[in-house]
């Protein structure tokens, strides 16, 4: 037991949380998360995805990783994250139908996500079934917070809910006699990729203080 | 005709693959900094669009559709395995092509041109293709033949090389700025490509 937990494994497992962030420091998997974070409930569901796709598909490569002949390795990795992301996008239509609209295009461009192809080719390729995994975990968690962060700021600012529960109340508001009014730029593409600039400005700036 | 210009047009303005997507943000970033290797990039992207966007669109609608190969199967929950694997099949095509009759520019893309693979604006032209199939046919996004695919994968190629050529003609000039210094490099990046974005919104309402 003590030997799962170890301490190079939990390094593997925290380390993409903050200071090796896939997005924040190896600028890997943007599209995405750019594109679902305009409310807080896809982003939620998207970060769980690609955290799931990502484990897995380290875990397979890595059980297969001396079998694969390494000229071909790229397709067989595809090959692999292709099935498992089909996988993923027939479960959240069978079980979670609106979300999976709200996604739309999304789910099926997580085969081409530079995170997945990244951590497969830089870990899985080389480390045991274990310890993929918890990068894999890791990874997708590191990318999901930032998912998170970004719908987060944008859902409240932008429409005044979380999750489609209203969280600044309806008095407020103009119509009503208040003086507050939604941002409606934060619903726009453009601002997503502001928020994440600012993300980045502040991660750096916090750990930049924390070397010295 | 009239419908393919304006397909054409919305598809660099309108529904621009940086702007309005985000997708091939990856090597976007990446290799926006100077606008020689972008311009290279942007053609090679534009081109792999070209030849997979129409492949994939007779994939779908003669093999994967509903009762194309058996009567009343719908194989279409196959079509992310079959479109990426279309896509890797090409970029190594046009690997060994371009290796065979231009060596200068297969040393300047160097990495980048394998990565047109896992490059997401190849695989999201191909799925957006796959969603304006079923589209109603008046509508300026609908994409009714193999023409119209075309068409709408040169637009897409068009705006992303725009957006890239741009970002990298920004930066080139950006690097005699005096930015804070945990915003350098990427967080003002970001910023930038945001604020471009946003004058991009001004084409929504574009029409033809």
């Amino acid at each position: 037991m003590s030997k799962l937990f170890s301490k190079e494994n939990q390094e593997v497992f925290t380390g993409p949380l903050n200071l090796n962030n896939p997005v924040a420091v190896q600028v890997l998997g943007i599209c995405s998360a750019l594109a679902v974070t305009s409310q807080l409930e896809p982003s939620i569901v998207m970060g769980l995805s690609v955290t799931v796709i990502t484990a897995f598909a380290n875990v397979i490569i890595s059980l297969l990783r001396k079998t694969i002949p390494n000229r071909i390795r790229i397709i067989v990795q595809l090959v692999v994250v292709a099935t498992l992301v089909t996988l993923v996008s027939q479960i959240l239509k069978a079980f979670a139908y609106d979300v999976s609209v709200q996604l739309s295009v999304y789910v099926g461009l997580i085969i081409t996500n530079c995170i997945l192809m990244g951590r497969l080719e830089a870990f899985a390729m080389q480390n045991g079934p274990w310890a993929s995994f918890l990068d894999g975990i890791g990874s997708g968690l590191g990318y999901a917070w930032i998912l998170v962060a970004v719908g987060f700021v944008r859902e409240l600012l932008g429409a005044g809910t979380l999750l489609g529960f209203r969280i600044i109340p309806e008095s407020f508001y103009v119509e009503n006699g208040g003086c507050y009014v939604n941002n409606g730029m934060m619903t726009m593409p453009a601002m997503a990729l502001i928020i994440v600039g600012c993300i980045i400005w502040a991660h750096r700036a916090y750990n930049d203080r924390k070397a010295k | 005709m009239e419908q393919m210009l304006s397909l054409f047009v919305r598809s660099i303005f309108v529904d621009n693959m940086i702007f309005a997507f985000f997708l091939g943000m990856c090597s976007y970033l990446a290799v926006s900094k100077n606008v020689k290797t972008a311009l290279g990039l942007g053609i090679a992207v534009t081109f792999v669009l070209l030849i997979t966007v129409p492949v994939d669109y007779l994939l779908q609608t003669k093999v994967l559709g509903p009762d194309c190969i058996i009567e009343g199967v719908d194989l279409s929950f196959l079509s992310f395995i079959l479109f990426i694997a279309v896509i890797a099949g090409m970029v190594q095509l046009v690997e060994m092509i371009v290796e065979r009759f231009s060596p200068s520019l297969y040393a300047a893309l160097g990495i980048f041109l394998p990565l047109i693979a896992v490059n997401c604006a190849i695989m999201g032209a191909s799925l957006f293709m796959q969603q304006r199939i079923g589209m109603d046919p008046n509508s300026s996004q609908y994409i009714g033949g193999v023409g119209d695919a075309i068409v709408y994968a040169l637009g897409s190629g068009v705006g992303w090389l725009l957006a890239i050529v741009a970002l990298a003609a920004i930066r080139e000039k950006m690097a005699y700025t005096d930015v804070p210094k945990p915003l350098q490099g990427l967080g003002i990046t970001f910023i930038t490509v945001g604020l471009m974005a946003m004058a991009f919104m001004c084409f929504s309402g574009l029409s033809i």
